[in-house]
């Protein structure tokens, strides 16, 4: 859809500068001697005026994303603790990662949340809208209440799912003591806080990713079902040989936007938890994150070397965890 | 497409009773006294006392909450109104004209909303506090925020469809500067998609955690820290804590009510272009 821009023989009668542009337009113009001067200011203006336009993202972001993220490569080779001296000690803080029980012990628990909250989402995300996109009434009225969970804050989500998940009073285990499931106390047991932040989580984004699929789900052709039913073939067939393959696209990307923010997984745990060691994740750490640990050695202990050296092992795991579920994907949705 | 039967509503109306009963217990606990969270079952009616419930939260001078509200309110529309700009003037150069190494400056774009945003936080920390000298200052969370991949592309996406090139193109002919159609050609035409875009910015500021979490202190934070401070030091006064929360959620359920539509037509339109 690019467009040639024609150049500056039509757009001659420029003005001198587009920063004063926002007066009236002139629009008469005669020729004469500074009919060159204003061609060739026009010309400029065509050829570099997009480098302008687009510097303020570049600049902005050299300054604030990609020089603390370049910073951060460097520090991890670094023991640098904030007031000291920056000193090179190589591989040292990655080598020290690898025997760290704590760092294994993070890794383990967010790859663990990350599978209970994102499996169940995306099944019930799936038949959300696949019931979304039955003919019915109040459509828009059920998108949007399906939606609303996420326009909350991470911090109120974790407030208010951190009443219901409470071991005494709490509204999820008197539901289920009438299940006969005795109470369970979500803080201290390691699965019990792992389902609780997995429900949090799930609670603010299913709503969402339904109704990115949906969107998807309205994009595949009619006639292809039409003529799949007249072909005999039932719902379910016609679910799995031709919604499934077509949202395939769609899929991948919400599972790696659920990847990535699954292992940054860091305001939840840390309201659920709390007190004053609520970065600790729990007395035995037993829901404590990847990212809580790096906020944990960085900012807590001022061991900035080696919470930079958790922050890039973190980008790894989500570069791997995202190459995997692409590899996943297209393996099992086959087009 | 098949009619929806009495199944289906009976499933859509559970998913949105399961939305919308964590929102209707905020209000519930925060408008009543404190006794009542221990109530089995708990109370399905909210009370009369939300007035004195957020009484403690103002009075409450280690959350500053009032100060949250207001530094919240300023980050979100500060950064909302660059982002909007930004985003929009970076889309239409990228959709609309022409330069050298465009495509790869727009492949980079596309690749940097891959890179997760807790990687650079130390060194950003680094550099506010001891270059910048900002610590706890709110410049300090409104800096990094200013402009969004995200947002370039979003633009980007739309522009191409919605700026028709004969406008542009007999806008130039009238003379008008690149800024000039800019302004008064494509700036009008975009004025849906930014609309959505400063809504869906506005929302992720108020909401934006880690960061001020990291930089700003007690005596400036944004609401969403005060929250946390409230949480964490007043764990036991839920219905403290719930008002402060209701209050913190509000806004964006006002703006959810008058521009949901909008919203999810956005999201769900970015999401086939995507």
């Amino acid at each position: 859809m690019t467009q040639q821009q024609t150049g500056g023989a039509h757009g001659a009668t420029g003005q001198l500068s587009h920063l004063d542009s926002r007066g009236t337009p002139r629009t008469a113009n005669h020729g004469g001697p500074r009919f060159r001067k204003r061609e060739r200011l026009s010309r400029l203006d065509v050829k570099y005026s997009p480098y302008l336009y687009v510097a303020p993202f570049f600049i902005l972001f050299a300054a604030f994303g990609l020089y603390p993220v370049l910073m951060t490569g460097w520090m991890s080779f670094t023991d640098w603790n904030l007031i000291g001296d920056w000193k090179f000690i190589g591989l040292e803080n990655y080598a020290n990662l690898m025997k760290d029980e704590y760092f294994w012990n993070a890794v383990r628990n967010t790859l663990a949340i990350f599978l209970i909250a994102t499996i169940p989402q995306l099944l019930l995300a799936l038949l959300l809208a696949e019931m979304l996109n039955r003919g019915i009434r109040a459509r828009t009225f059920f998108r949007m209440i399906i939606f609303v969970p996420n326009i909350t804050s991470l911090a109120a989500v974790a407030i208010v799912f951190g009443l219901f998940f409470r071991r005494d009073f709490g509204a999820i285990n008197w539901l289920l003591d009438f299940v006969g499931i005795g109470p369970i106390d979500w803080r201290r047991e390691t699965w019990g806080s792992w389902v609780a932040l997995a429900t949090m989580i799930d609670w603010r984004w299913t709503g969402y990713n339904a109704l990115i699929i949906l969107a998807a789900m309205q994009a595949i052709p009619r006639d292809l079902y039409e003529s799949a039913s007249l072909d005999g073939a039932g719902r379910w067939r016609q679910f799995t040989s031709i919604t499934l393959p077509s949202l395939r696209p769609t899929l991948m990307f919400v599972i790696i936007v659920s990847t990535i923010g699954g292992w940054q997984l860091f305001v939840e745990p840390l309201v659920f938890n709390s007190g004053s060691g609520a970065i600790l994740g729990g007395t035995q750490r037993q829901f404590q994150t990847v990212a809580m640990y790096m906020f944990e050695r960085g900012f807590s202990d001022l061991r900035f070397g080696y919470g930079a050296a958790i922050g890039f092992a973190l980008f790894a795991i989500i570069v791997v965890a995202s190459m995997f579920n692409f590899l996943l994907v297209r393996r099992t949705v086959r087009e | 497409m098949r009619k929806g039967n009495t199944l289906t509503y009976i499933a859509l109306i559970v998913a949105c009773l399961l939305s919308i009963t964590p929102f209707y217990f905020m209000f519930i606990v925060a408008t009543r006294k404190l006794e009542v969270i221990n109530a089995v079952p708990p109370p399905l009616l909210p009370g009369g006392d939300f007035g004195e419930n957020f009484g403690r939260v103002l009075a409450n001078e280690h959350a500053g909450f009032m100060y949250g509200l207001i530094n919240s309110l300023i980050v979100s529309t500060i950064v909302t109104i660059c982002v909007v700009f930004f985003s929009s003037l970076a889309g239409f150069a990228f959709a609309k004209l022409r330069f050298r190494g465009q495509g790869a400056m727009l492949l980079i774009i596309i690749t940097t909303m891959m890179i997760p945003t807790q990687l650079g936080v130390i060194p950003l920390y680094d550099m506010m506090v001891n270059f910048f000298q900002l610590d706890g200052d709110l410049l300090a969370v409104i800096l990094p925020f200013l402009v969004s991949a995200f947002g370039v592309f979003m633009m980007r996406q739309y522009a191409a469809t919605a700026v028709s090139n004969e406008l542009i193109e007999a806008a130039r002919v009238d003379g008008c500067t690149t800024f000039r159609i800019y302004w008064s050609v494509v700036l009008p035409a975009l004025r849906p998609a930014m609309g959505v875009l400063g809504l869906l910015t506005f929302m992720e500021q108020w909401n934006s955690f880690l960061w001020p979490y990291a930089i700003l202190n007690a005596d400036t934070p944004t609401v969403q820290v005060s929250l946390a401070l409230l949480a964490s030091a007043y764990y036991t006064d839920f219905a403290q804590v719930f008002a402060a929360t209701a209050v913190a959620t509000i806004p964006l359920l006002l703006v959810f009510v008058v521009f949901g539509r909008q919203i999810i037509g956005g999201i769900m339109e970015g999401a086939v272009k995507a």
